[in-house]
């Protein structure tokens, strides 16, 4: 199961949503797709049209900057981070 | 007297003041989690507020609330233009209720509508075909702000029938519901040269009497009214202090009766002179007179953005304004006085007031 690890500003938008979540999933975009499976809604708050992750969401699996598209391995850690940003 | 309630929508969350009175106000928020809102209203249908949201690393979303902002969820299910389409949504900017459906308008301008008040949507129209849409979806054709689809007026005898406005171009009528499309511009006056004769316009803001064949328009260059329910505008500009200006209302139970708030329309877009003022017209645009007491009449630099006055309905209306350096002011007796009913909020993109029985 990877290790997923949540923005702070995610959680208070989805009940029940912890910050940090186990997921067994073969890429960022499928382990985003099991919590939208758990929290309906939640994809679209990390994933804009193409797909894409939105502009200013970075995902990062075993600390090297990842896509969508990047593998996520059975102990992987994936980090998703709220950029630093606005004002 | 009934419960008079303002909704207030900022670039750090929705808030609630709520009066008795409309002299007291008990100020409630910030709701939302604190996201950037463009436009929130109160809508009667259905007693639920919504709130137009979008956030630099979440994207847009509605947020509603069935009990008056205690409360809340959002929803952005079917708020795309999906992955193959070419066009992304930046900002959900304005909301209405017409009739069955709830509008909300997003950049890239598109019309969106929920038949199931706010918890699914669907594309009703991105006014394709209309000339200048050949352009518009190229967010670097768009004007400073980003809003796409920036206004709506519905009729309430129709819910087929009500305007867009595109941001920058003019304003649009549909009859069918979304299906087909008229530009409504006529007269419009515009101090630049444009592509096409019936759209090239900045309309700001459109208001519909209570007689629906009278509507006001603050635009880019001026004030406008129309008497063939918006077939054509006639200029009603003079006798204010400048042509530029966002915000405006129209009174409830008299077409003559209309309020604009002028700025600067240059860099500042701030209140002329630095003294804050609604100007009135009680005869449809042929004189004008200043409300300013009770208004910061010294260094008070604010800016009104185009959904930030309202008017309420009661028999003696109020009229009320959120600044963008975060004051909100009401007057409870149709813009003779004024008084500050909250400070220090962020700064502010739209008031909305409803009289709750």
């Amino acid at each position: 199961m990877a290790d997923v690890r949540l923005p702070g500003t995610l959680t208070p938008l989805f009940p029940g949503l912890p910050r940090r979540v186990e997921v067994e999933a073969p890429t960022v975009l499928a382990a985003i797709d099991s919590l939208e499976a758990q929290w309906p809604g939640l994809r679209d708050r990390l994933v804009a049209e193409g797909p894409a992750l939105r502009s200013h969401i970075h995902a990062y699996v075993d600390g090297e900057r990842a896509g969508l598209d990047t593998p996520v391995a059975e102990r992987s850690r994936l980090d998703v981070i709220a950029a630093i940003s606005g004002g | 007297m009934p419960k008079t309630m303002l909704t207030v929508a900022t670039r750090k969350g929705t808030f609630v003041l709520d009066s008795d009175d409309r002299r007291d106000w008990t100020l409630r928020g910030p709701y939302c989690e604190g996201w950037p809102c463009y436009h929130a209203i109160y809508d009667p249908t259905t007693g639920e507020i919504y709130a137009a949201a979008a956030s630099e690393w979440h994207g847009s979303t509605i947020w509603r609330s069935g009990d008056l902002g205690e409360t809340w969820e959002m929803s952005s299910e079917g708020l795309s233009y999906g992955d193959d389409d070419g066009r992304k949504i930046s900002k959900v900017s304005t909301l209405a209720r017409a009739g069955d459906r709830l509008l909300v308008g997003v950049e890239a301008p598109g019309i969106f509508e929920s038949r199931d008040n706010g918890r699914t949507w669907s594309l009703l129209s991105t006014l394709s075909g209309q000339h200048g849409s050949e352009a518009w979806d190229d967010p670097a054709n768009q004007p400073p702000g980003h809003l796409g689809i920036s206004g709506f007026v519905a009729d309430p005898a129709d819910s087929d029938s009500f305007f867009a406005i595109v941001q920058g171009v003019g304003a649009f009528e549909t009859e069918d519901g979304g299906s087909s499309w008229t530009p409504r511009n006529k007269g419009l006056r515009r101090d630049w040269p444009a592509d096409y004769e019936d759209v090239g316009f900045c309309v700001h803001k459109l208001v519909r009497s209570s007689d629906p064949q009278r509507m006001y328009q603050q635009n880019h260059v001026g004030m406008h009214r129309s008497d063939d329910a918006g077939q054509s505008w006639t200029e009603i500009t003079e006798g204010l202090p400048g042509d530029f200006g966002f915000a405006a209302a129209v009174h409830p139970h008299d077409t003559e009766t209309f309020y604009v708030i002028p700025v600067d329309g240059g860099h500042g877009r701030t209140m002329h002179e630095g003294k804050a003022t609604v100007w009135r017209t009680r005869d449809a645009g042929s004189s004008w007179q200043p409300m300013r007491k009770g208004l910061p009449q010294e260094n008070a630099h604010l800016g009104v953005l185009r959904q930030a006055m309202t008017i309420d309905s009661h028999d003696e209306p109020g009229v009320y304004f959120g600044s963008s350096t975060g004051q909100v002011f009401a007057s409870a007796d149709e813009g003779e006085t004024w008084s500050e009913i909250a400070s220090y909020l962020p700064s502010i993109s739209s008031v909305d007031v409803a009289v709750l029985d």
